[in-house]
This record gives structure tokens, sequence and C-alpha cells, in this order.
């Protein structure tokens, strides 16, 4: 017995098989047809199309199955337009399919390279090309033109400055300072306790300047949620209870998950929900974790009253606001 | 009008005209006052409070107790306030079919009147937030429709959809759309906060900047669908299941019919 493998014998092409087109003058008929409905319906779209543009007014309004009540103009546009393009496709397929050729036909390969003279041909052209426009002889232009294109290639790497700067301390810091009153967003108006009925809510944002103009950056860190319980409901220990003020306790809005904004207050359960992956805070618990993927609890501002009688924080926020990153310390 | 001109000196005609012109005044005010919350003399106030409290007892107190102090199974209704009980009550909330996670919107049991009895009843327990007047739900001139965006987008949008349409909350519950909801009972929902909606006291949110937020939900209810279907207008979610399922599919469709031999 011989350990040789045997060769795998080309098997060639299947043998040909005619379409009943090819054969039958009628079926090719009745595939002719076919193709120029397929054209026409398309011919067809393009009119209505056209109509659509011209006859139907921009507010009219009809019943769609499905899709309810909808706009015709841009519904029939929209159809006009389909039927026009996907029949033309359709119509070239099936024209392709059925009609046109399908015989298999073999095309050798042939070599790459090309012949030496052609490749001789091509280098003299060059350096004579080279030599008319003097690149040889006039030297202040060869020198320019290489600086040119040297620092035109330089550029991109500037834009890589875009990569930094390192974000520092921004990470860690709001614009929270101790004694910054917290004003409505929007309407910026400081906000008393007496102000808030239990059960109230207020979205707020730290108080600036007359006149200045918020950064969306600090927007994005700064964002806090007032919430107003009954005293008694919060189940906090001294120094968490220390940081609210009658009643009212208040968040950071950043998601301690991945910095969505959590205001989903539900005042019956006191239950705070972050709408995008569904973590849920515990408000009378210092906004403890009870379901879903956040890690931390939502950072809380500690928050008093100034001689004006106005809400401010106490101080500016002990930990990050919103979602972990690398430096984070804890 | 001759006929009429011929008894211009009848001795009843300066009776007769004093009775038409006191009832004419007396019909306009009535009228125009109506708008402004009828003042009720107090008989009819203590009759209506009256039959406020019939009501209550016949079709509320088996949950929230016979004098409205709440018991295990519906809190106490003392200090809710008349635009809680309108919100609640001319809603459909209450009373409610079933003690499922969340109280829906249905057609509501009681009439207008009685509903106006109730809540009579009830704030006379103790004072709480009233049924804003006509007068002071005039969003089409004290609203400002961009603000009421903004104020949407900040207080409203993380719960009800940033179209109003609506969305979940946890185990089960979920924040209504606010589409087609009569003005009033929006400003109620605000300033009572019913079942998991917070309360938005008058100071943090203004009534001006209620009324924006108004105008701007009735303009978002208004907005005309140009761009074909609006698919329940809650963003990728519809849009991505309409591309994925009917969009793929016709594609995977075309696909096997290009790929078919023709015979």
């Amino acid at each position: 017995m011989s350990n040789e493998i045997e060769a795998i014998k080309d098997p060639g092409l299947p043998a040909h098989v005619h379409r009943r087109a090819d054969t039958d003058p009628k079926a090719a008929k009745k595939a002719e047809r076919q193709v120029a409905i397929l054209f026409l319906l398309s011919s067809l779209g393009t009119i209505t199309l056209i109509g659509a543009y011209i006859f139907i007014p921009q507010d009219v309004f009809i019943f769609f199955p499905v899709l309810g009540n909808t706009n015709a103009h841009q519904l029939f546009l929209g159809l006009g337009m389909a039927a026009s393009l996907f029949f033309i496709g359709m119509g070239a397929i099936h024209w392709a399919k059925t009609l046109m050729p399908d015989e298999e036909v073999v095309i050798q390969r042939h070599e790459f390279r090309s012949p030496d003279e052609d490749r001789a041909d091509f280098v003299r052209t060059a350096k004579e090309g080279a030599a008319a426009a003097g690149l040889g002889r006039r030297s202040l232009i060869k020198r320019s033109l290489g600086l040119s294109l040297g620092l035109a290639g330089l550029s991109p790497l500037i834009l890589l400055r875009d990569l930094g700067p390192l974000p520092g301390d921004s990470l860690t810091k709001t614009s929270w300072k101790a004694g910054t009153r917290l004003v409505t967003d929007p309407g910026d108006r400081p906000i008393r306790p007496e102000d808030m009925e239990v059960g109230a809510v207020a979205q707020t944002l730290p108080e600036i300047a007359p006149g200045a103009h918020r950064k969306l950056s600090d927007i994005a860190k700064d964002a806090v949620l007032l919430i107003r319980l009954r005293p008694e409901e919060f189940n906090l220990d001294a120094e968490r209870l220390s940081w609210t003020h009658e009643g009212i306790i208040a968040f950071s809005k950043i998601c301690s998950h991945m910095g969505c904004a959590v205001a989903l207050y539900e005042q019956q359960t006191k239950h705070l929900l972050c709408p995008c992956h569904q973590s849920t805070f515990d408000v009378t618990r210092a906004a403890k974790v009870i379901f879903g993927p956040s890690a931390r609890p939502l950072p809380q501002l500690a928050i008093k009253v100034d001689s004006e009688g106005y809400l401010v924080a106490q101080s500016p926020f002990n930990e990050p606001v919103g979602p972990s990153f690398w430096e984070r310390s804890s | 009008m001759k006929r009429l001109s011929r008894f211009r000196r009848h001795r009843a005609v300066a009776p007769l005209l004093l009775v038409l012109a006191l009832f004419s005044i007396g019909t306009t005010f009535s009228v125009a006052g109506a708008s402004t919350g009828s003042p009720l003399t107090a008989a009819e106030k203590s009759a209506l409070i009256d039959e406020g409290q019939r009501i209550f007892l016949k079709g509320c107190s088996s949950c929230h107790g016979l004098n409205a102090e709440g018991a295990a199974i519906a809190p106490s209704l003392i200090g809710v306030g008349a635009a809680s009980v309108d919100f609640q009550v001319a809603t459909g909330r209450m009373p409610v079919a079933d003690m499922s996670q969340q109280i829906a919107r249905k057609d509501p049991v009681y009439n207008e009147k009685e509903v106006e009895a109730l809540a009579a009843y009830v704030s006379s327990l103790a004072p709480g937030p009233g049924i804003p007047g006509e007068e002071h739900l005039n969003y089409e001139r004290d609203g400002s429709t961009a603000e009421g965006g903004e104020l949407f987008r900040t207080n409203c949008a993380m719960c009800h959809n940033f179209a109003g349409q609506g969305g979940a909350l946890t185990q089960g519950k979920y924040a209504p759309t606010v589409m087609g909801v009569t003005p009033r009972h929006i400003y109620e929902a605000m300033v009572t906060g019913p079942q998991s909606m917070p309360v938005f006291s008058d100071k943090t949110i203004t009534p001006e900047e209620k009324l924006s937020i108004i105008k701007w939900i009735k303009a978002a209810e208004n907005e005309p669908q140009l761009g074909g279907a609006a698919l329940g207008r809650v963003g990728p979610v519809t849009e991505g299941l309409l591309v994925w399922t009917l969009g793929l599919g016709m594609l995977v469709g075309v696909a096997v019919w290009l790929a078919m031999k023709a015979r």
C-alpha cells in the first residue's frame, strides 16, 4: 500500500443547465414582459414622487395602517422614490438572471509584470520630465518645495496636542465651596427651606456672579438635586444627618456608575432611579445603592442656611462626583 | 316695534326695566365671576361640603377612613388640598379600580359637580393647594414655549420622556404620558405630586414657569409630524426596532432573491 496522497482531481465545471427562457421562446417573451413591467413600475414610482411634490400640500395627514396618522406629502415622496429606485434594480436583475447570457466562460490569468521595454520607457519619460522642469538646476525651488512639503507633513502632529492636557483636579473638584448658595436650574433663584414642601424636589446649581456664564462642563459636574422629606424618615448616621437641613437633603445628580443625570425621584418609595442603567438609590439611607450596577452611593452635599435664610453648601463635596476613574482614591 | 312703543308710558314699564337691568347685571356678574371661581355664600359652601362628605362616606371612606384620616391601604387626605382631589378624581385615578403598582388614568367615575363637592369637603378638613382658576391657567398669554422647554428638560424629561411621552420607573411603576392632559390637571400634578411624582413648589418653579411648561407641552402635543411616521416619539427604541426588523428583513429578502438561480 502506498502512502502517497491521491491528488484531488479537478472536477471541472458542472454541465451547463439551460434556463427555460434559453430554450423556450414563449418563456423568453414572458420574461421580457416581466422586466418591462418592473421598469414601468419604477416609472410609476417616479411619477408618484413628482406628483406628490407638486400636488400634495405639506400639511395633509392621512391614516396609514401600522404607521398611524402620517404626513401624506412625505409618505408619497418616500414611497415614490423607493419604488422608483427599487424597481429599476429589480428589473435589471431579473433581466440579467432570465435573459442575459449565462454560459460559464473561462478567462486565463495573465502575468501582472509589464514588459521590460514598457518599464524602460517609463523611467526614460520620468527622467526627461525631471530634467525639463529643471529640478536639478533650480535648487531654490527644490529646497523651498522640500520645506513646504515637510512642514505640511508635520502639521498633524500639532493636533495631537488635543489629546491633552491632563485633567488635573477637574475630576475631583466641583464649583461647590463652603457658603455657595444653591440656585434653581433654570432660573438662578436662591432657595429658602420654607420654599419646599415635604415631597418637593428642586434641581439646583451653584450660584454664579450676575452676568457670568456657566460652562457646560461645569454644569455636568455641579448639578445637585434637593429633596425634602419628613426629618423622621431619614435613617442616617449623626454626621450625615448634620449635612441635611430640616429634612432637606442634597445629592449630586451625576450617577456614580456612568455619569447620567439621576433625577427620577419616586416620592412614595423615596428612591432615586438612574434612567440609563436602572441603578436605584435609597434617599433615606444617604443614597445607598439598592439595585443596579452602581458601585457607590451618590455623593451627598452638606447644606445649611446662611444669615439671610438661603440654602448654602456647608463645604465642597467630600468625594469626587460622577463615575469611577483610574486615579480615584476611593 | 310700533305696538311696543305704545306701552312706553305704561305704569309697569319702570319697575319692569328695573328688574330687567338688575337681572342683566346679575347674570353678567355671575358669568364673569364664574371664570374667577364663583364666590360661594357660606350657606352654599357648607351645603357643598355636606354633599362632598356624603359622597366621601359612600365612595372613599372604606379605604381613606371615615374622617379621611387614612388607613393601612390608603394615605390620609388631611391637608392634601382641593387640587389633589381634583387631579385624582377628575382624571379617573380615584377611586382605584385595583390595587396594583400604578393607579392609572381612566374615565372619571364622578361628574364635575361631585368632584367639586369632594374637593370642597377634603379642603375643609385642613388647608392645602387649591384648584387653580381659569385666570391662573392662561398659558397662551403668560407662558413662554422656549423657557418651558428648558424647564421641562431639566425637571420633567427624566421621567416623562423628552417628548412628554412617559417612561418607566421601578417595579412596574411608570410616569404617564403628558399628552392630552388638561392644563389644569398638569398644574395640579406639579403642585401636589401625585403617586411617585415629587412636588414642584411655587418658589422653585414659579407659577409663570409652570405655565411655560404647560405651553411647551401643548406645543409638543400639536406639533405636526412633518417627518412622516413618528413611531411613538420615544426616540431610538422604536426607530431601531423598525430598522432591525422591517428594514433588515426586507434586505434579507432581497439578498435571498438576488442569489436565487433563475430557472
